[in-house]
């Protein structure tokens, strides 16, 4: 028949030279997280007898406080705003919808220097009460912001938008009317808040608190500036400290065991979601009104966590960086943030490339296989960069000395180590690290461009390449650029990878800002900071632009 | 401007207590109680200043079903949720079961006006059971109460048995009927039902309105459908109540509004129909170009005025031996009969229903004949909706 053998000559039966490729690439970029995992069977030795006798419990207790503190603080912070902002109208409501992500530009590391600068006895608040109360040294208590209790406060501040995102979403796509329901139904407001509305969202809610727990873990620049010894603190220590590597490396093993069980409970809320969906059609919100003194309370609710999130401690930012900005904005600096730049420019393009070739190639062969492996590649999101690092540095390591060891012996000539501590090596972290997030918002855009386009666009008689620059790239035109920006600026935040991973003496916004902060020079270090804080705006930016569009394309 | 239903031609119908003959057979006579289970009296609704309804009155007495009827944005919806208690009134009163629930200084919450209601997409909690969204209202109940009237309503809505599955196990046929089990459940005193058939296949939507019709009847139910489906109107309601622009034009059977509309309004927005030019002759009579029209009843106009009288297709028969003549200039196949455009010599087309073995070609001149005796007509001004 004609028919078939026209159909022989499609991408789609074509033998599976992408397919081979996108396999082999998310292998390659699961390698890092293998390695890991393949520590757990190699035996460690004394030290690991050393470090389960003594730190180990404490790294296990520290994170799970962590975690406890962190979860009540975006809860409380994430669902409240976003039940507040969605569902109640009062002043200001309109401004805080999209206000409340802003702390997502501000790392946790850096409100944490931030916020020790602003409280330590030097600082501007206990001067201030000091002045005014006439007190001195030793008269008063003030509470430790480097401790437990101050993390939580500090990753909360910046991870409850996080919860809020996810939360507000599945309040606005409950049916109004389930909410009218229950009212005919007998219920009053909060009744019909905790029966309906909350066991509605909590698939939703539960997804949101896995990914600000999934940031918690991960977090290292914090942890370490307060001096609690968790997973990400404990695996540097033993590997620079104790110098044993298999040990860092279980370590590291173990932190991915809570990570996955965090992944696991966001897969399975995200599952249970579809089926807590209910409205077809979307109806005009009419927000409840909180009018006197309910609305100045519903203000003040949603202004706390904006204002402590991000408008303080942005504002101390700023200051710090005036008061240095004749002696800091030197040739240094602005290497540094050519370093920063360029590193994050050439991730992103690289995270892009190779997002595009795993979303056409689950697009063209759609097999379980190809299927599998793009979700592998994609695993890297919720692994923390403490962890990558070291599934990156040990078989990079490896590899040097193998071809240091051939070389030797075939040419006499030693290479000593070629890729560990190189830029290549740093770059194929974030790869390992980011790619997730642009292959996520690619494989969005790819899934706006239906078969059917692709189909009218063959019998108006485009060629398939034609089809690809006219169809395809106008379509996809945004997604890609949200994809660069999104990585752009995970890559600028990053701490603990790089940390470990730079080359000798090369350093970025991030490394110039932990070295100050570590060494207490806090305003010295404001300039960088504010800079990563400025670039981290992007992205909330496009988020918040999202928001208030959905917003205009409501009716009424 | 006197109130909508002071220039109703006959006077307000109201059905009582019981299955009755059925909605759309004929104008139901029986006199309404003084107080009916509803009264909404002069109610308007404003949104930021935007009239959305404006001053309407409407009585439905117990065990009666009533419907607003209308075109998309008339404000029906609207009028049913102030029942409710979710919008609140701008003046105007509502009385549920003799017990005021909104008025001037009062806005009852719509937890404690005791009215169930059945959504358009039907909103059944999706985290609970059937059996649990059934019982949701019934929390004042005892364990076993409880689920005694459960059970009670799945077997009244055909789904006994089904208590345990879930709403997204369900067809959309059977969540609307787990909808109106949960609504029913704690027996409120009215029960609103906001286009609860308008997600259903067009084929199936008349006879689940006759269903629920007969399922509410049974169970003595006062009822009100919002819905811009004229005959799921016709099929489900007793009184119907014609809406637009936020103000009723009309109330009264299915019958009534498509015999004897009260304005143009309702005589285009039911079944379909066109205005024949004439003179008015007399207070029966007006002379057309089909020769003149004499109706059982006064039409309203003065006499020698210019009007228009409304010819629906079914007043327009097929007759081979009549010497009137048209043209057939479209007809459209509807199974058992034909709707033929046809005509006339001044080039005005009318409307004719014809048995379907009646096959005619375009452009072929066939004899027709004139059958009115519900004579409605209008002073003759294009393009306006109201009378008067």
């Amino acid at each position: 028949m004609i028919n078939a053998t026209v159909t022989a000559g499609s991408p789609r039966s074509r033998p599976g030279y992408w397919a081979w490729g996108v396999i082999a690439l998310a292998l390659t970029l699961a390698l890092p997280v293998l390695v890991v995992l393949g520590f757990l069977f190699a035996p460690a030795g004394e030290v690991w007898e050393h470090l389960a006798a003594t730190v180990l419990q404490d790294y296990v207790v520290n994170s799970l406080w962590l975690m406890l503190g962190v979860a009540v603080g975006t809860l409380i912070g994430g669902v409240g705003t976003a039940w507040l902002t969605s569902m109640c109208r009062f002043p200001g409501r309109g401004l805080f919808e999209w206000a409340l992500l802003l702390p997502m530009a501000m790392p946790a590391y850096i409100i944490a220097y931030t916020y020790t600068g602003l409280l330590d006895f030097a600082g501007p608040v206990q001067t201030l009460l000091r002045a005014w109360s006439g007190w001195g040294y030793g008269d008063y208590w003030f509470p430790e912001i480097r401790s437990l209790p101050g993390a939580v406060v500090m990753l909360s501040l910046v991870l409850y938008p996080y919860v809020y995102l996810l939360a507000r979403a599945a309040f606005l796509g409950q049916s109004l009317c389930v909410l009218d329901v229950s009212r005919t139904l007998g219920n009053g407001p909060w009744r019909t808040f905790f029966t309906v509305a909350l066991p509605l969202a909590r698939p939703g809610i539960v997804a949101g608190l896995s990914q600000a727990l999934m940031e918690t873990l991960a977090d290292y620049g914090t942890v370490q500036y307060f001096g609690i010894a968790t997973f990400t603190t404990g695996i540097f220590r033993t590997w620079f400290g104790l110098g044993n590597t298999v040990a860092a490396a279980q370590l590291a093993a173990l932190l991915l065991g809570f990570i996955f069980l965090l992944i696991l409970l966001e897969r399975l809320s995200r599952r249970q979601a579809r089926y807590h969906q209910t409205s077809q059609r979307h109806q005009a919100i009419r927000r409840y009104p909180l009018r006197g003194w309910r609305g100045l309370v519903a203000f003040v609710f949603c202004l706390i966590p904006l204002a402590l999130g991000f408008l303080l401690p942005a504002g101390q930012l700023a200051a710090w960086a005036l008061e240095v900005a004749s002696t800091s904005l030197d040739a240094a600096f602005w290497r540094l943030v050519g370093h920063s730049l360029g590193l994050a420019a050439a991730a992103a393009l690289l995270a892009l490339l190779l997002a595009l070739i795993l979303g056409y190639g689950q697009r063209l062969r759609p097999t379980p296989g190809v299927t599998l492996a793009v979700r592998v590649a994609g695993l890297g999101y919720a692994v923390p960069g403490t962890v990558i690092a070291v599934g990156v540095i040990i078989p990079f390591g490896w590899l040097d000395n193998q071809i240091d060891a051939w070389m030797r012996a075939t040419f006499g000539l030693s290479t000593g180590l070629l890729l560990s501590g190189t830029l290549a090596a740093l770059l194929f972290t974030y790869l390992v690290r980011f790619l997730a997030v642009s292959l996520q918002t690619v494989e969005s855009g790819l899934g706006k461009i239906r078969p059917s386009m692709d189909e009218s666009a063959l019998s108006l008689g485009l060629r398939p390449g034609t089809v690809l620059w006219r169809v395809h790239l106008p379509i996809l035109r945004g997604s890609l650029f949200t994809a660069l920006l999104l990585v752009f600026v995970d890559v600028l935040k990053e701490l603990p990878a790089t940390l470990i991973l730079r080359p000798f003496n090369f350093n970025t916004l991030a490394v110039r800002v932990y070295e100050l902060a570590a060494d207490e020079r806090l305003a010295d270090a404001a300039p960088a900071a504010l800079a990563i804080v400025f670039a981290g705006l992007a992205p909330v930016i496009l988020l918040s632009r999202s928001i208030t569009r959905s917003r205009h394309a409501q009716p009424h | 401007m006197p109130s909508p239903t002071e220039c109703l031609p006959s006077p307000s119908p109201s059905l009582s207590l019981g299955p009755g003959p059925g909605p759309g057979n004929g104008p139901n006579q029986s006199p309404g109680p003084v107080r009916g289970q509803l009264v909404i009296s002069g109610v308007s609704i404003a949104y930021d200043g935007v009239p959305i309804v404006s001053g309407v009155d409407f009585t439905l007495a117990r065990g009666a079903i009533g419907c607003l009827l209308g075109p998309s944005g008339c404000g029906k919806t609207t009028l049913l949720r102030a029942v409710a208690g979710f919008e609140p009134l701008a003046s105007g009163e509502i009385h549920l079961h003799g017990r005021q629930v909104a008025g001037p200084g009062l806005n009852l919450p719509p937890e404690e006006r005791r009215a169930g209601m059945v959504f358009q997409d039907f909103a059944l909690f999706p985290h609970l059971s059937v059996a649990r969204n059934v019982a949701f209202g019934l929390r004042f109940l005892g364990r076993r109460e409880r689920r005694v009237r459960v059970a009670e309503l799945l077997e009244l809505v055909g789904m006994a048995g089904a208590g345990d599955k879930y709403p997204h196990q369900l067809s959309g046929g059977q969540q609307q009927r787990i909808a109106l089990a949960r609504a029913m459940a704690p027996r409120p005193d009215i029960l609103l039902l906001d286009e609860p058939f308008s997600s259903m296949d067009a084929e199936l939507r008349e006879q689940l309105a006759r269903e629920v019709r007969e399922l509410l009847k049974r169970e003595g139910v006062t009822a009100i459908l919002v819905t811009h489906d004229q005959l799921e109107a016709f099929a489900m309601a007793d009184r119907i109540a014609v809406m637009s622009g936020g103000r009723i034009h009309q109330v009264g059977s299915g019958f009534d509004l498509y015999h004897e509309p009260a304005d143009r309004f309702v005589a285009d927005f039911i079944g379909q129909g066109i205005m024949l030019p004439g003179r008015v002759v007399d207070d029966r009579r007006i002379d057309t170009e089909l020769g003149p029209l004499t109706g059982t009843s006064p039409h309203g106009l003065a006499h020698g005025t210019p009007g228009e009288v409304l010819l629906r297709p079914d007043d327009i028969l097929h007759d081979d031996a009549s010497p009137l003549r048209a043209e057939v200039v479209n007809r459209a196949f509807r199974g058992a009969e034909y709707l033929y455009s046809l005509r006339l010599a001044s080039g005005q087309v009318i409307l004719c229903l014809v048995q379907s073995h009646h096959n005619h070609a375009i452009g072929e001149h066939i004899g027709i004949r004139v059958a009115v005796d519900h004579l409605v007509a209008f002073p003759r001004e294009t393009g306006s909706h109201t009378q008067e």
